[in-house]
């Protein structure tokens, strides 16, 4: 095999032959790949079924805590857990730029590899194009995944009422400045890493013992944390107070973002979730999650509020508020 | 978002801050922040309605985009559609709109229009790309201005003749004075900017207070740093005293940054300059000195632009930077014009006061 992919890898000859066999059947084995059809033929899941696309474009392809791949798994993974289903298969679709390397492919796919193992679920599908030169940002993949919801669950936001608690995972924005720093190469010293996880394990230790105290879950990706807060509560008749004190942010995170105008609460992350759920079980929400190694840094966030239905808002530092609205465009650092 | 120690004792001090304010029961009181992160940091931490109805917070023209005019942003976009051409600007200049067209739209189309951190960035991109011109779009105060004249020196130096700067950088002193001596803005006291004051220092502001009777305090943008620059300035009002206090000491000295200064100096000379809504103050631009005219990217420009400011009908930014009135009293504002369709500048920037009110009301 050659060491960059070539337009002949796409050719549907040997050399695909070559790269599936040789990359994406090794390192995502399963029965139901193996069988090779061109389909793969599933077993009925039990219950709700929920299924997701989505595709990952991002630059630097590699980055501290992950790479496209992993972020692929997990970005699939979280959409099914925070709809309260348990992620069984997935499909990988790789669009890759002649000229890349085969070594890069292969450390790609055995982190997906790696990941779907931790997450549960089985890459049991899966087409691969290669495009001339210039014809794409090196490689691009899209993913789908299904999985079912257990029997008796049930998200909703017309459960959500005044009262109940806002929750975030763990610390937000880490996974938008990592990539920042990355990307833009900031001289920075930092240990700072992208929080890319799977989430559906936590999540599932959460709705299988208090599934009734959850209302909405969502992992705030693009947009971060306000924007998905704002989803929560567009043309709802309940309004999110949320707690500046109370928002886990790293030092790192809080310092960059100071530096160049941003706001972590706009800054995307890959590995948490927020959760609505009832105020008189928050507590114990709080307890399962952090006795997850994904979810050390929970915290009650906020209050969903019947003042200022439609809106989120923040409690600040200083003891005054401000409207936390959507984000318009992509957050541009600023001049000085 | 801080450490639990800084946030006990900053939620502590401010809110005995906001008590000492609200004691204020003297004549009703406007004081302007002239820095644009500090309108942000006040918009951001809810500080306008901590305070009692006597005392008005007002937005002064310290957003370096938001005073930019319209000329500039015409130029660059005439100077990004050459060819072979690159053209580095920070991220806030991206998106303000010139007739429909925006770098951000421009990028769009193919034009190669890099986002930098510093102008020593974009000096960088200047030695990788030897057979293309590199722009760089120097808009910014003295906060700013600095690295871009260690750019300017460092390409003189290693003879780097594809790097130029369109420069609409600006000076904070002949605005002050103009501000403090306009009868028709109303200021009792300002609250000077912290990051600009780091270099020119606190002494300016000493003779403005002097000159113009009007109380002001060098500040930091924590919450507590801005509370107690806001409670500065009340009990001058009340002594009726006009001193300057300097609230940000650990940064700002009374003679600022000699270094950074003689930098500035080297490289720029003062012209004057035309301030987006304010119209032209003398001395207070700054253009490359003759040795250094090479790298001055107006030469390709030659006089193709008009340097005229074009506001928008019903637009009153100008209005707005002088603190003559509010966001909300713009009939454009929150309607017609807003961070999604801004029309004027002082929606774009995130640190302008529009849009600061836009998002933080």
């Amino acid at each position: 095999m050659s060491e960059i992919i070539t337009l002949a890898h796409g050719s549907g000859g040997k050399l695909t032959h070559q790269l599936i066999q040789g990359i994406f059947q090794k390192h995502f084995r399963n029965d139901w790949l193996l069988e090779g059809g061109d389909s793969a033929v599933l077993e009925t899941l039990p219950g709700q079924m929920a299924f997701t696309t989505d595709s990952y474009v991002i630059h630097p392809l590699f980055f501290r805590g992950g790479n496209i791949g992993k972020l692929a798994v997990c970005g699939t993974v979280n959409d099914l857990a925070v709809c309260g289903a348990i992620p069984k298969y997935m499909s990988c679709g790789w669009i890759i730029e002649e000229g890349f390397p085969l070594e890069e492919l292969e450390e790609i796919a055995e982190s997906m590899a790696a990941t779907a193992r931790e997450a549960g679920v089985f890459i049991v599908t899966g087409d691969t194009k290669i495009v001339p030169r210039g014809c794409a940002d090196k490689l691009f993949l899209n993913t789908s995944g299904v999985g079912f919801i257990p029997e008796g669950l049930r998200l909703s936001p017309a459960l959500i009422r005044p009262g109940d608690q806002v929750i975030v995972t763990g610390t937000i924005g880490d996974h938008g400045t990592a990539i920042l720093i990355e990307r833009e190469q900031l001289q920075v010293e930092t240990g700072l890493a992208s929080d890319c996880a799977p989430l559906n394990g936590m999540l599932e230790r959460v709705t299988a013992s208090l599934g009734g105290a959850v209302r909405l879950m969502r992992d705030p990706t693009r947009g971060g944390v306000a924007t998905t807060l704002n989803e929560f509560t567009e043309g709802q008749d309940f309004g999110i107070r949320l707690e500046e004190n109370a928002l886990p942010v790293k030092g790192e995170v809080s310092g960059l973002c100071g530096m160049l105008g941003m706001d972590p609460l706009y800054i995307a992350n890959e590995g948490k979730a927020l959760l609505i759920v009832d105020g008189t079980q928050a507590d114990r929400v709080i307890e399962l999650l952090r006795s997850h190694p994904n979810g050390q840094d929970a915290a009650i966030i906020g209050e969903v509020v019947a003042d200022h239905p439609g809106k989120v808002y923040m409690r600040t530092l200083a003891g005054g508020h401000r409207i936390i609205d959507m984000l318009v465009g992509d957050q541009l650092p600023r001049i000085c | 978002m801080i450490s639990e120690l800084e946030q006990f004792r900053n939620e502590t001090l401010a809110e005995g801050l906001v008590k000492a304010i609200r004691r204020y029961d003297g004549r009703p009181v406007s004081i302007m922040e002239v820095c644009g992160t500090h309108t942000m940091a006040i918009s951001r931490y809810g500080i306008r309605e901590l305070l009692p109805p006597n005392v008005r917070l007002i937005s002064g023209p310290g957003c370096p985009v938001c005073v930019t005019p319209s000329f500039y942003l015409k130029s660059a976009l005439e100077l990004c559609r050459r060819e072979n051409t690159i053209v580095a600007t920070f991220g806030d200049m991206m998106r303000i709109p010139y007739k429909g067209a925006s770098l951000l739209t421009e990028k769009a189309l193919g034009r190669d229009i890099r986002m930098v951190y510093s102008p020593l960035d974009s000096l960088d991109i200047a030695r990788q790309h030897p057979d293309k011109t590199v722009i760089f779009l120097s808009v910014g105060f003295e906060t700013t201005v600095p690295v871009t004249a260690i750019a300017v020196l460092e390409a003189a130096q290693q003879g780097l003749d594809n790097f130029m700067i369109l420069s609409a950088n600006k000076t904070i002193p002949a605005a002050m004075h103009l501000l403090s001596s306009d009868p028709e803005v109303a200021v009792d006291g300002f609250l000077y900017p912290g990051h600009v004051s780091a270099v020119i220092g606190s002494g300016l502001y000493e003779e403005l207070a002097k000159a113009y009777g009007i109380p002001g305090a060098v500040t930091g943008f924590d919450p507590a740093d801005i509370l107690g620059s806001i409670l500065y300035v009340l009990e001058q009002i009340q002594d009726n005293k006009a001193t300057v206090a300097n609230l940000y000491s650990m940064v700002v000295q009374p003679g600022g940054n000699p270094i950074a200064r003689g930098k500035i100096d080297e490289v720029f000379e003062a012209s004057d300059a035309v301030w987006r809504g304010l119209g032209q103050i003398p001395g207070s631009g700054l253009r490359l000195r003759e040795k250094y005219r090479s790298f001055d990217a107006w030469s390709l420009i030659n006089g193709s632009v008009e340097e005229r400011d074009e506001e928008a009908r019903g637009c009153r930014c100008g209005d707005i930077l002088k603190g003559k009135c509010l966001p909300s009293d713009c009939k454009l504002f929150g309607k017609a014009c807003t961070p999604e369709t801004p029309v004027g500048s002082c929606m774009v920037s995130s640190e302008g006061t529009c849009a600061a009110y836009y998002r933080y009301q």
